[in-house]
């Protein structure tokens, strides 16, 4: 899930640094993602991961990090699967 | 929310009391002449409204946000300069409140914001970036202890008149453009080189030309969270609920005088409606839609930060698809409101000469939509929906 993570991130994202060279908890927004961007990597999460991030998830924390993202996604497909 | 209903009372009958009897009978001169409502603004200084959202913990009264709002609407019915000067000073307030405090440096400065009542600008535009609040190129740059910036600002609002400055800017000469910090500069700390004028079709009084800021300070001026937070749980919210409110005042100024205009052709013929009380009837209706919007918003921040909630659980997606909403609605509707009052009132409303004149309310609303511009927030909504689920 991580390396799916990542290239999304890397796709998406448009940081202003490689991501190979974040850490799972570096803040995306502080390595340059907007709030644009960050619309275009909630999309194309969902569309990676076959799910939809409810409305509550839409905030800000969610985003921060691909170890946020990761929680988030493994809530959902948790719920999926119960 | 800690102060009680007589508190609030008295704070708000204050704030009338300054419309009616110092921002109304200057706002004529303030507008034709482009000049500082530097007499509502002492007035205001004199009752202590300037730091009347500090917290009790630092000196000040603790008024609610729901109270500051209200203020900005009573100031700006009499004189939108001053209302929008007020309103503005108010939002570099609630970021210091919310983001400073707990820190030496900004406890000690709500303290001198207290007992000096100084009046804070902000200068957050900049050339080159396009009008975006969260993109900034000036940058904090560190010199030996110091650090040190200069900042091309296409305009700061009372720039000339104000005490302290707010500034965003990239966290270091090596930050991306989003990531931004906001930082205080106090009285001559920065150094303002005007670069441009204010001669502009309306909110003239609230003398808004370019400026070079220049300082050189130390690092605790820095406020100690991300811009970004600042401007979402903050910033972005108290701006469009005041800038709202402002222009609600304008609105219901020109809906007195439309009102005032049209009682008077009924005194003149007893027994008929005049046929001008008609267009006066729908707009009260606009009018009204207009208050409730503003005011449900206002109510909703009011009751978000009161609550004492994780903010990254309230500042949702959501709800900067709202909040973004009503500055795109209220500040379309503030200036029909104008426009329908001049029909009603003809060309005793046309000529700036009358009591039934609405021609500074009218100038004064058209800068709603230019105030962040709502093409670019259109934008922002519509990347922002492509994602949200709810309605």
């Amino acid at each position: 899930m991580e390396d799916r993570i990542r290239h999304v991130v890397a796709e998406y994202a448009r940081l202003a640094v490689d991501t190979a060279d974040l850490s799972d908890s570096a803040d995306l927004y502080a390595a340059g993602m907007t709030s644009h961007a960050s619309v275009n990597l909630m999309l194309a999460l969902e569309n990676e991961f076959d799910v939809e991030f409810p409305d509550r998830m839409l905030r800000r924390g969610v985003f921060e990090s691909v170890s946020s993202i990761r929680a988030a996604l493994e809530e959902l497909t948790s719920e999926a699967a119960a | 929310m800690t102060q009680t209903a007589d508190q609030s009372r008295t704070f708000l009958d204050g704030i009338r009391r300054i419309a009616e009897d110092v921002a109304a009978p200057a706002a004529d001169e303030v507008d034709r002449e482009a000049r500082f409502p530097h007499e509502a603004l002492a007035a205001l200084r004199a009752v202590g409204a300037l730091s009347a959202y500090v917290p009790r913990s630092h000196g000040g009264e603790e008024m609610g946000f729901g109270e500051i709002a209200s203020a900005c609407f009573e100031l700006s019915r009499a004189c939108a300069a001053a209302g929008m000067v007020y309103a503005m000073h108010q939002i570099q307030v609630a970021a210091i409140v919310r983001h400073g405090a707990g820190s030496p440096f900004f406890d000690q400065y709500l303290a001198d914001l207290v007992s000096g009542e100084r009046l804070i600008a902000s200068a957050t535009s900049e050339v080159g970036v396009g009008g975006d609040l969260r993109s900034s190129i000036a940058a904090v740059t560190p010199d030996g202890a110091d650090v040190v910036f200069e900042k091309q600002a296409p305009t700061i609002s009372y720039g000339e008149h104000a005490d302290d400055l707010l500034t965003t800017l990239r966290r270091s000469p090596d930050a991306d453009r989003g990531d931004q910090v906001l930082v205080l500069t106090r009285g001559d700390e920065a150094r303002l080189e005007q670069t441009s004028s204010w001669d502009s079709l309306g909110m003239r009084g609230t003398c808004s030309p370019g400026y070079v800021v220049r300082a050189r300070i130390t690092p605790e001026h820095v406020l100690p969270v991300p811009f970004a937070h600042i401007a979402a749980q903050t910033m972005v919210p108290v701006t469009h609920i005041v800038w709202a409110q402002v222009w609600l005042g304008i609105a219901t100024a020109a809906y007195d005088r439309a009102r005032a205009f049209v009682r008077g052709q009924a005194r003149n013929m007893p027994g008929t409606v005049p046929p001008a009380a008609t267009r006066l009837s729908s707009l009260a209706a606009e009018l009204h839609t207009m208050r409730a919007e503003i005011s449900t918003a206002t109510d909703e921040y009011a009751s978000m930060i009161e609550s004492g909630a994780d903010p990254d659980d309230l500042f949702t997606l959501g709800y900067a698809i709202r909040i973004n909403a009503l500055k795109i609605s209220a500040s379309e509707r503030v200036a029909l409101v104008c426009r329908d009052a001049l029909e009603i009132c003809g060309i005793a409303g046309y000529k700036n000469d009358t009591p039934f004149s609405v021609g500074r309310n009218l100038r004064d609303g058209l800068s709603a939509t230019l105030m962040i511009a709502n093409d670019r927030i259109h934008a922002t909504n519509a990347a922002l929906l492509l994602v949200h689920k709810a309605g």
